[in-house]
């Protein structure tokens, strides 16, 4: 997927989170969530005894995932999506931090490279599944194939930018200490890029989690996309919502779990988070 | 100027050379042609699709303008949208601190993971697509919107309180202009996640489109037809993309110093 680089900062002002004090404060984020989902949870409730067959209750839903998770399918899904996300990844970002780093030290290779980039990059990953499913058929290794090109060009590009940014003094050192272009990788542009890294890794981590499921949904008879593709084709509105939900439970805490440890990576590397 | 020209020839030179590599490797059969068509395929397939030698059907053609217009129309009910809700948001921070924690979490979920649950409330049409594409698309303006407005200068809003500035002079004159940045770059975000989600929508809602006319190549085993749905897809992503950081440039102009 070419994803831009949009950094949104997610953290709210923190004088508003200040100003009331206590459990409240705690409690607040928890409010407006619960208020929707009660009204839908009532109105869904009504819809069902009229038959609807595209709505469930949220409770519902919550039934149908335990059910889920009681027989193991939960876990499997979410296994193969998860463990198909961070092989693709691991793939394209070992491919995207070796290029970005060689085209970041050569601002020659970097010119030569840019019209060959900026016209691949806009390719959709989506674009890439009739044909990774023509190569691979359906399975693992086309998700890893699409995953791993949807994750190489944010990382290409973020560290590419990253390796740019690095002190022209250290460059500048390790050239009068004749150090070879394996050297000056690995012992000054590597420690002076980990905490861009790691903002690029985050970002990697995000787009993986998104192109897995959506490869899913639209082709791969895989994962969590797939099984929430098959409730809804079998009309199982309940197991669909408690996929929904979950898949964006899961996501959610994939993600916080990366901007932590993308902060955590930054203060300890002493850059501005 | 001459070692820009020579850059900008070199640059050209390394695209040509890509494209070498793919025509040795597909017309010397290393990979095999059932899913690398040649160049030249790819090229005839295009031609033909759209029409250009006036012998083709079209067929492409009326594709591409299908995505396109799904993509341009939900991207643009996207921005609407997003605007206004991330500035009704945005502008009272009691409202920001109750909502926000849950647009946080929405925004990870992956928008095509909303394509099941329109299927089944709205049914295998156009509008439902339209409605996940546009839907999708919202996320990263309205965010970028609220953020715009979190982040205004807190000196300003106090002015514009002894001002007397009624709430909709604010938003007018000091919160658009404000998230301004933001909000282009969440466009621009929103666009690409437009025309994933539109692909995504065409494939397995079975709507016309570049997406449902990928995969039925595919499924046919016409690679170079599946190729030149690829190299317009491409071109439409290049595109817009490419119009969009103009515009960005443009609009941002005052913001130079």
């Amino acid at each position: 997927m070419t994803e831009h680089v949009v950094v949104v900062r997610a953290a709210a002002p923190p004088e508003a989170r200040r100003r009331t004090h206590g459990w409240l404060a705690l409690l607040r984020p928890w409010a407006f969530p619960f208020v929707l989902l009660g009204l839908y949870e009532a109105y869904a409730r009504r819809a069902a005894a009229l038959g609807s067959e595209a709505l469930a209750p949220p409770s519902a839903a919550l039934k149908a995932l335990a059910t889920a998770a009681a027989d193991g399918s939960l876990w499997q899904a979410t296994g193969f999506t998860l463990g198909t996300a961070a092989i693709g990844l691991l793939l394209g970002a070992v491919l995207g931090v070796s290029l970005g780093i060689a085209l970041g030290l050569s601002r020659r290779a970097a010119r030569l490279s840019l019209l060959s980039i900026e016209v691949l990059r806009p390719v959709p990953s989506v674009a890439l599944i009739p044909l990774a499913m023509l190569m691979f058929g359906f399975g693992v290794r086309m998700e890893l194939a699409i995953v791993a090109f949807a994750t190489f060009w944010p990382m290409l590009i973020l560290v590419q930018s990253a390796v740019q940014q690095v002190e022209p003094r250290l460059l500048e050192v390790s050239r009068v200490l004749g150090l070879s272009a394996r050297q000056r990788a690995w012992k000054i542009v590597l420690p002076a890029v980990v905490p861009r890294l790691f903002v690029a890794l985050r970002l990697g981590v995000a787009v993986a989690l998104v192109v897995a499921v959506t490869v899913e949904i639209a082709a791969n008879p895989n994962g969590m996309g797939y099984a929430m593709m098959i409730a809804q084709q079998s009309f199982d509105p309940a197991l669909m919502l408690g996929w929904l939900g979950w898949i964006g439970g899961v996501g959610f805490v994939i993600n916080a779990a990366m901007l932590r440890l993308q902060r955590a990576v930054a203060r300890r590397m002493g850059a501005a988070p | 100027m001459n070692e820009r020209l020579g850059d900008w020839l070199g640059s050209v030179g390394v695209l040509a050379a890509l494209v070498a590599m793919w025509w040795v490797a597909s017309s010397a059969g290393w990979v095999s042609r059932v899913f690398l068509p040649t160049p030249q395929a790819t090229l005839a397939s295009l031609a033909e699709g759209l029409n250009l030698g006036g012998g083709g059907n079209g067929e492409l053609l009326s594709f591409t303008l299908a995505t396109v217009s799904r993509m341009l129309l939900g991207w643009l009910l996207a921005s609407l949208f997003g605007v206004l809700l991330g500035a009704a948001i945005g502008v009272s921070p009691g409202v920001r601190a109750w909502v926000q924690p849950t647009l946080e979490f929405i925004r990870p979920l992956p928008a095509s993971a909303l394509l099941p649950l329109a299927i089944s409330i709205f049914g295998l049409n156009p509008a439902m697509v339209l409605f996940v594409v546009a839907f999708g698309a919202m996320w990263p303006v309205l965010l970028a919107t609220v953020h715009g407005f979190a982040a205004v200068e807190p000196r300003l809003s106090e002015v514009a309180r002894c001002l007397q500035m009624p709430r909709a002079a604010f938003v007018w004159k000091i919160g658009l202009p404000n998230a301004m940045p933001d909000i282009l770059a969440g466009m621009r975000l929103s666009m690409t996640i437009s025309l994933i989600v539109a692909v995504v929508g065409e494939m397995i809602a079975s709507q016309s489109g570049l997406g449902q006319a990928i995969l039925l190549a595919a499924r046919a085993f016409r690679a170079s037809e599946l190729f030149a749905g690829i190299v317009l897809l491409g071109l439409i992503g290049f595109t817009s993309n490419a119009l969009l950081s103009i515009a960005e440039k443009k609009l941002l102009r005052w913001q130079q110093p």
